[in-house]
């Protein structure tokens, strides 16, 4: 943590368990946030290289924080509100490349449209 | 999930940054029934990013540590709170616009919350009229170890603290170009980090240069002898024509390679070796023009090799109903961002826009620009900069493209533009869909042409068909019955709940 005393980002404490191991937080805070400030600063493996990752734009844009929160898989940890005893698990890299999210496809959405039945 | 929309509002404004919310809350005011959405969940944008509210509701009472120009932040979201207590305004945080198209009386846009803990409004609008202030991120160029984690935009360390009061480092080097720099050294270190440098590309001195157009904004000569002062109260060495030459360590940053670069922008990893943890880059800023491309606005580059939005003196752009304002038009700050939404709100309402108001509001638009353009040709990417690069150096952070792989695309398979590149590489097209990368992929399809990047270039890794990661359960709602401005066919306005994920703490 920053051991600075003017933070006002709620004083109380949470506990985050990051691969089981408790991470101090605070309300307001992000995942992200909460872990690279308590010295976790990277919580996944690329798929190609296995390279750990972490934060890096900070503004929900790169994807590269990636992280697992209470079972719900590749979650943007910069962008994730921080609660009591919440679960965070590193993305095995086979895990990034199978959620049920339409991202990264070169795909038109609209010719999707027409993929699923109505 | 996509509820149809019920009847459609006059306007529509997308992000409440600076020029989001003066485009609302203009609009607003001159009677229009005005939509907000807003990926944050607090009003203004990155530059005014702040803490959330203390548990009491009450606004934090630090909030305006560490800002600038807070008092016209103050003012926006008084009037943000009074058009909306007044029924006029409609502002919907946390949601993402993934889509944007044209359909009856104007425009359609398709929503997805930023997070699963977002309070629950409807996924789809319709509006007569379309206002984009999407904003930008920190432009990035690839350096060796730039992967490290530890190693952070510019923009994602001060976020850190600027909004959550979480504190990136404790020994950092802030490195890049642009005034941008200063304000990210200045509040690590009065948040507690160790400041070990400013390492700036550019020779700023330079801008005096442009001093008629630095004369016209007073107050950003007063800003930035602010930031002087700052930078000397904590020590913090600023160096010119000094880069970030490699970035070292194993698992996370270690250390940083200090180098040099000449006049013509060739660089040398010359200099020593400093221990740092953290590392914030950024070589200007990159408009979000995924938006305004689906709809197929008309794009140009701008004096920082920026693709930007073509808009005229009101903001409108080439697509009938559609206004772009803020760095999507330009980069060149809040002030500059807050009158191109005042001015777009109020033609996009509909209102008189001749008279007093409008004159004072352009003739500060042409000063701000005038200052940017001059700050812009002040802090340059270095015309040399891929010479920092080894092969084995990744350009593209998602899909682990490395240099050598984009130098095949280009030398022996001939790819001699960024699409061709991308297609070839797969640089880009990972999770951020080039939103890192794509400007230095540009840059270097370009090089290997024997030529500087052009607008198609940047347009190939600007376009993106969805704007945001959308849920299939979403995207297979737009397949279902029931057209716009038909009842809702589904019992609840809140998509996420069919994930099952309970709704969570929301504004």
């Amino acid at each position: 943590m920053s051991g600075d005393d003017r933070q006002t980002v709620g004083p109380e404490r949470l506990t985050l368990y990051f691969e089981g191991r408790p991470v101090p937080a605070r309300p307001g805070q992000t995942v992200g946030g909460a872990l690279h400030a308590a010295g976790v600063t990277a919580w996944r493996e690329t798929r190609g290289r296995g390279r750990p990752r972490g934060l890096f734009c900070g503004i929900g844009m790169c994807f590269d924080c990636l992280i697992t929160v209470d079972g719900r898989p590749a979650r943007r940890a910069c962008l994730e509100p921080v609660a009591d005893g919440m679960r965070l698990t590193a993305g095995a890299p086979t895990e990034i490349g199978s959620v049920e999210t339409a991202g990264p496809q070169e795909t038109d959405p609209r010719e999707e449209h027409h993929d699923h039945p109505a | 999930m996509t509820t149809p929309p019920d009847r459609p509002f006059d306007l529509a404004v997308v992000g409440a940054g600076p020029a989001g919310l003066a485009a609302a809350v203009t609009a607003a005011a001159g009677g229009a029934s005005v939509l907000l959405l807003d990926a944050g969940e607090r009003p203004g944008g990155q530059f005014w990013r702040h803490p959330g509210p203390a548990p009491d509701g009450s606004d934090a009472p630090d909030e305006a540590a560490g800002q600038h120009d807070w008092g016209r932040f103050l003012a926006l979201r008084r009037g943000l709170r009074a058009q909306v207590a007044a029924g006029r305004l409609d502002y919907r945080p946390g949601r993402q616009v993934w889509l944007v198209t044209r359909e009856e009386p104007g425009f359609r846009i398709e929503t997805t919350a930023t997070h699963d803990g977002v309070a629950s409004t409807p996924g789809a609008a319709l509006a007569r009229t379309l206002v984009l202030c999407p904003g930008g991120a920190d432009r990035q160029l690839p350096v060796p170890g730039w992967t490290l984690p530890g190693v952070l935009a510019a923009g994602g360390a001060q976020a850190l603290w600027k909004g959550q009061r979480a504190l990136a480092g404790r020994r950092a080097v802030v490195a890049g170009t642009g005034p941008f720099l200063l304000p990210v050294a200045t509040g690590l270190a009065a948040a507690g980090a160790r400041v070990v440098g400013v390492w700036e590309a550019g020779s700023p001195l330079s801008w005096t240069r442009h001093l008629p157009a630095v004369a016209r904004v007073p107050g950003k000569a007063a800003e930035g002898a602010g930031y002087v002062a700052a930078l000397a109260r904590h020590r913090i060495p600023y160096l010119t024509r000094t880069v970030v030459a490699e970035v070292l360590g194993e698992d996370r940053v270690r250390a940083v390679r200090r180098g040099t670069v000449d006049a013509a922008g060739v660089p040398t990893p010359d200099g020593p070796v400093v221990e740092v943890d953290l590392v914030a880059l950024g070589w200007g800023f990159t408009p979000a023009l995924e938006l305004p491309l689906q709809l197929g606005a008309a794009t140009r580059l701008d004096v920082d090799g920026s693709l930007v939005v073509v808009v005229d003196e009101e903001q409108r752009t080439d697509v009938p109903g559609l206004f772009v304002a803020g760095e999507a038009t330009g980069v060149g700050g809040a002030a500059l961002s807050v009158a191109e939404g005042t001015l777009a709100g109020l033609a996009a309402a509909g209102r008189p826009v001749a008279g007093r108001v409008t004159r004072r509001l352009r003739a500060r638009v042409a000063a701000h620009r005038a200052f940017a353009r001059a700050m812009h040709l002040a802090h340059p990417v270095p015309a040399g900069w891929s010479g920092w690069l080894r092969q084995d150096t990744v350009v593209c952070r998602c899909e682990e493209v490395d240099l050598a792989t984009v130098r095949a695309a280009t030398d022996e398979l001939a790819a001699d533009d960024a699409r061709t590149v991308k297609m070839l590489t797969r640089a880009g097209m990972g999770w951020c869909q080039g939103r890192m990368c794509g400007f230095a992929t540009a840059c270097l399809a370009a090089e290997a042409a024997g030529r500087r990047p052009r607008p198609d270039d940047l347009r190939a890794t600007a376009t993106r068909p969805l704007a945001a990661p959308v849920p299939l359960a979403e995207l297979a709602e737009l397949a279902k019955p029931g057209e716009p401005g038909e009842p809702a066919a589904s019992d609840g306005p809140d998509g996420l709940t069919e994930r099952g994920e309970p709704a969570g703490p929301g504004e």
